[in-house]
């Protein structure tokens, strides 16, 4: 049972089966009893995994004989929180897409896409780390160009060139890396024992930092981030900021820090103060948004900016913030992207003007919206606050100007937040929201879940940081400045 | 040997079969045929690689990998002519034939062990292809391919047998073994042997079309039949490749800080025209005649990386191109049938009417721009690493930012069939049974390679 590879085997599994399926009802259960049973699958890990530093349940098998290449994955307690996310998410977001009438090739890319994220996160060999990182690429690309409304042909294709450039980038990296150890080997192991020159490390840091932006995305970056997520379906979105963006994250805190310590210590600064300035220019941005969909991408790109910040600062507040906020992050983006979809569904829009007063006909759905909200906001009790509480922390203890700017982000993310709220929920009731029914159904159960982490991890966010723990502190005790 | 006395006497049995007017018998036995010859090929693998014939072809590892190659790559094409050319003329055996004496030629330049030998065998497979390029008689566009193709191919041999003739002046001999004995032991290299070798690498890029040798290219693979420029753009082109590799990284290698800085000079050029100018194409056939182009440029990574993987990265990059080139123009010969045009637009909507051949291209698109789990991605990375291992980070850079412009074309044609609705209504076509073997088996090679590279680079 404890068989990592079961992890990804099930999902690849299910996408060759789907993929046969014509038939939309049939083919969203299969869907949906994949997804359970992956998740099934993960429980086991979570009950067996011993929070000390080590890596669990490791794997490794030769890939390719005669270049060295293994195939080695593993669990410690910076993957697991992740693995979790990504196989807790999966479920919601197929019922999410339970009322489309989708075939059976939509889930079998939504599963093969979670059999490359697993990888990612799963990865302890750099190859196995990029096959994984461009075969979760594929699938959101024709999930959004397929699915997706608008321009969507010109602006998937901008996604998909924009991040394949900053990967190819990586792999150059990489190749390098692998090179350079003593006997030619991907193994992260080797990559983080390597004794690289600070110039080396220099170039490196901007060559893997450029790979990993790209996707978060940080500033400068970002351009492809609001079209695309906009555009997408609403199951794309979610995909892609709920699970996809933390690979950049994950992505930091896996390769980038430890692989090039010295790039860090010279450029992090830069780096950091791309992020905060991103965590501003974003939620200033969001802040003017009419559409609904649009100002969530936004705040995504403050709220992962705060994520990015946190890890660069190198520090345990920073680090365990970073990896909690992740996976709130990934529940309330998924929560609020589901709602506006619900939303857009009943009323025909997105655009926040046209909105109002829906509260006053769907008590439940107002009362889920604003917990959910409340999370992404960061209130006491709910699991943003100890997420923000802990980078923002991690922020001061770099530099207090980067936490007095960074800190921003709880008041002008209070502020575009309840104007989404406000705009949407209270007011007048608008003529083409009177006949709005209630959630229901799988909807209140999608929601439901997610409200019952946001309040669950709020109480109590040992749930989470303990895991992650020990493995945090082992790799601040490896990796010095 | 046994290998190329097989080829020569099929293709002279499939000329007799013409004669005798026995149409249906010509595919079965030149598969046949083929099949004899890939058996032959296998039995010589744990023989020791000896120059045969008075020195004149050698049967190495090298050589039988990539002449397996060809053979087996011929042998889809020919699986794909079955409908193809009642199309077009009524002298069927003429290009069955035609067909198997270039890949005789091919074999040849795989195993030479002489440059007598390159010459033959470059000019068997070269004179085979003229004719083949202009097979239709009536097409306009088919002749100039044609004319041009020999004009362009008759003062590249030109250039091959001068710089041959320099290389005999200086070393007096056109063995290989005795030619690397004068290279490393020659107190003085005479200027003429430089001058010889400068002219061996114009030949020779030509052949494979590099640029700024590469102008005949477009139009040939665009006025060619499409078959036929599948199996000039695959069979040919390894040959060539293999020509190339076989004297550069081992011969000359001595010489080699003499003749890099020309070849990566023409490495970055090629890049960079085959990838723009790939960009601006409304033509899918003259798209992949760019690409091809750009992969050429690829390709030529093995010779300057000097070591001993550049030749498993070689054939792996070889295989996981002609692959996707022999799916790309199956699936482009059934969709012109569909729409008449080789365009772009005539695969809009093909996903809706044809599944799998969407499918299909799709891998090969992806193979082509490199994508994990493809076997051109398992090439792209063998290259990428040989070349790291000899030079700098910035030839890769380069490349890295030609493969970024690759992936705008390649997913071109894959938004076209996915994402695109066809505007007129296009009757679904009737794939024939042949095509969806060597479609799939193509697609499925693909996928094994790229997941499982050890499956042919085991072997070596």
């Amino acid at each position: 049972m404890s068989n990592l590879f079961i992890l990804l085997l099930v999902p690849v599994i299910s996408a060759i089966v789907l993929c046969f399926i014509k038939d939309a009802v049939r083919a969203k259960w299969i869907a949906l009893f994949a997804a359970i049973l992956e998740f099934g699958f993960s429980i086991p890990f979570l009950c067996g995994f011993i929070p000390d530093a080590s890596i669990q349940f490791e794997q490794r098998w030769m890939w390719v004989e005669s270049l060295g290449i293994q195939f080695h994955i593993g669990l410690d307690g910076i993957s697991l929180p992740m693995v979790l996310l990504t196989n807790g998410l999966i479920p919601l977001i197929v019922l999410s897409s339970f009322n489309k009438a989708r075939k059976g090739n939509f889930f079998a890319l939504i599963s093969f896409m979670q059999a490359g994220l697993l990888l990612v996160f799963l990865a302890l060999d750099a190859f196995t780390f990029y096959v994984g990182w461009e075969i979760a690429l594929i699938p959101i690309y024709f999930i959004c160009a397929l699915w997706g409304d608008g321009d969507r042909i010109r602006i998937n294709l901008k996604f998909f060139v924009y991040t394949f450039f900053g990967s190819l980038l990586m792999l150059v990296t990489l190749i390098y890396l692998y090179n350079q150890s003593a006997t030619p080997s991907f193994e992260w192991n080797a990559f983080v024992a390597l004794d690289l020159s600070e110039s080396t490390q220099r170039w490196i840091f901007w060559a893997f930092f450029l790979a990993f932006a790209i996707k978060i995305p940080i500033l400068p970056f970002h351009t492809w981030q609001p079209d695309t997520y906009t555009h997408a379906p609403a199951a794309g979105t979610m995909l892609l900021a709920g699970i996809m963006l933390k690979m950049g994250v994950y992505g930091l805190i896996r390769w980038l820090l430890p692989v090039a310590p010295l790039g860090a210590l010279a450029y992090g600064q830069v780096a950091m103060a791309l992020c905060v300035i991103g965590i501003v220019y974003a939620s200033i941005i969001a802040f003017k948004q009419q559409d609904a969909k649009r100002l969530i991408a936004y705040s995504s790109i403050a709220h992962v900016g705060l994520i990015s910040a946190g890890v660069f600062s190198w520090n345990m507040e920073g680090l365990q913030g970073a990896i909690i906020q992740m996976v709130n992050h990934g529940l309330s983006v998924v929560g609020l992207f589901f709602i506006i979809d619900i939303l857009q569904e009943r009323t025909g829009t997105r655009t926040l003007a046209e909105w109002g007063g829906i509260a006053s006909k769907t008590p439940r759905l107002a009362t889920v919206f604003l917990i959910i909200l409340m999370g992404a906001v960061g209130l006491p009790l709910t699991n943003g606050f100890i997420g923000e509480f802990l980078l923002l922390k991690g922020l001061f203890d770099y530099g207090t100007w980067y936490a007095v700017f960074g800190g921003l982000t709880l008041i002008l993310g209070a502020v575009y937040m309840l104007r989404l709220y406000q705009k949407s929920m209270l007011g007048a009731l608008p003529e083409r929201a009177e006949g709005i029914v209630d959630i229901k159904g799988y909807e209140l159960l999608v929601l439901g879940v997610i409200v019952f982490f946001t309040l669950f991890l709020g109480v109590w966010p040992k749930a989470i940081l303990h895991l992650s723990e020990a493995s945090v502190v082992n790799l601040l005790n490896q990796i010095k400045f | 040997m046994g290998a190329i006395i097989t080829l020569c006497i099929l293709g002279i049995v499939v000329l007799y079969l013409g004669l005798f007017k026995a149409k249906n018998a010509l595919l079965p036995v030149t598969l046949l045929g083929l099949v004899v010859t890939l058996g032959l090929l296998v039995a010589e693998w744990n023989n020791e690689a000896l120059p045969q014939l008075h020195g004149m072809v050698i049967f190495d590892r090298l050589a039988l990998s990539f002449s397996i190659l060809c053979v087996v790559i011929t042998g889809l094409v020919i699986l794909l002519s079955k409908e193809y050319f009642k199309n077009i003329s009524t002298y069927l055996s003429e290009y069955f034939c035609l067909i198997i004496f270039s890949l005789t030629g091919a074999l040849l330049v795989n195993a030479y062990h002489n440059f007598a030998m390159l010459f033959i065998g470059i000019e068997v497979m070269s004179v085979a292809l003229y004719i083949l390029v202009g097979i239709r008689k009536t097409d306009l566009a088919s002749n100039e391919a044609a004319l041009k193709y020999f004009l362009m191919g008759a003062f590249s041999t030109g250039f091959l047998l001068f710089g041959i003739t320099l290389l005999y002046g200086a070393s007096g001999t056109f063995d290989l073994t005795e030619l690397q004995a004068y290279v490393q032991t020659a107190s003085e290299i005479s200027p003429l042997f430089y001058g010889g070798v400068l002219l061996l690498l114009c030949g020779l890029c030509f052949k494979v079309g590099a640029a700024p040798f590469h102008f005949w290219t477009p139009d040939v693979y665009d006025g060619a039949p499409i078959l036929i420029t599948s199996f000039m753009s695959t069979v040919v082109k390894v040959a060539s490749f293999v020509g190339f590799l076989r004297l550069f990284s081992t011969v000359l290698v001595p010489l080699h800080d003499f003749w890099t800085p020309v070849l990566l000079t023409i490495i970055i050029i090629t890049l960079f025209i085959g990838n723009i100018t790939a960009l601006l194409q409304s033509s899918f056939k003259r798209m992949m005649a760019y690409s091809s182009i750009s992969h050429a440029g690829y390709m030529l990574f093995a010779i300057i990386a000097i070591g001993a993987t550049s030749v498993s990265g070689m054939l792996v990059y070889a295989a996981a191109y002609s692959l996707a080139s022999v799916i790309a123009f199956g699936v482009l010969i059934l969709v012109k049938r569909g729409s008449g045009s080789e365009n772009f637009e005539s695969f809009n909507g093909l996903a809706k009417r044809e599944p799998m051949l969407a499918f299909v291209l799709t891998i090969a698109m992806l193979s082509l721009a490199g994508i994990p789990l493809t076997a051109g991605f398992m090439g792209k990375f063998m290259m990428f690493n040989n070349v790291m291992g000899t030079y700098n980070i910035t030839l890769l850079i380069l490349a890295v930012i030609n493969a970024a412009v690759g992936v705008y074309y390649y997913l071109h044609v894959v938004v076209n069939m996915y994402f695109r609705k066809s505007e007129d209504e296009v009757v679904a076509q009737h794939v024939p049974i042949s095509y969806k073997v060597v479609l799939i088996v193509a697609a499925v090679l693909t996928v094994i390679i790229g997941v499982y590279p050890d499956s042919i680079l085991g072997f070596l």
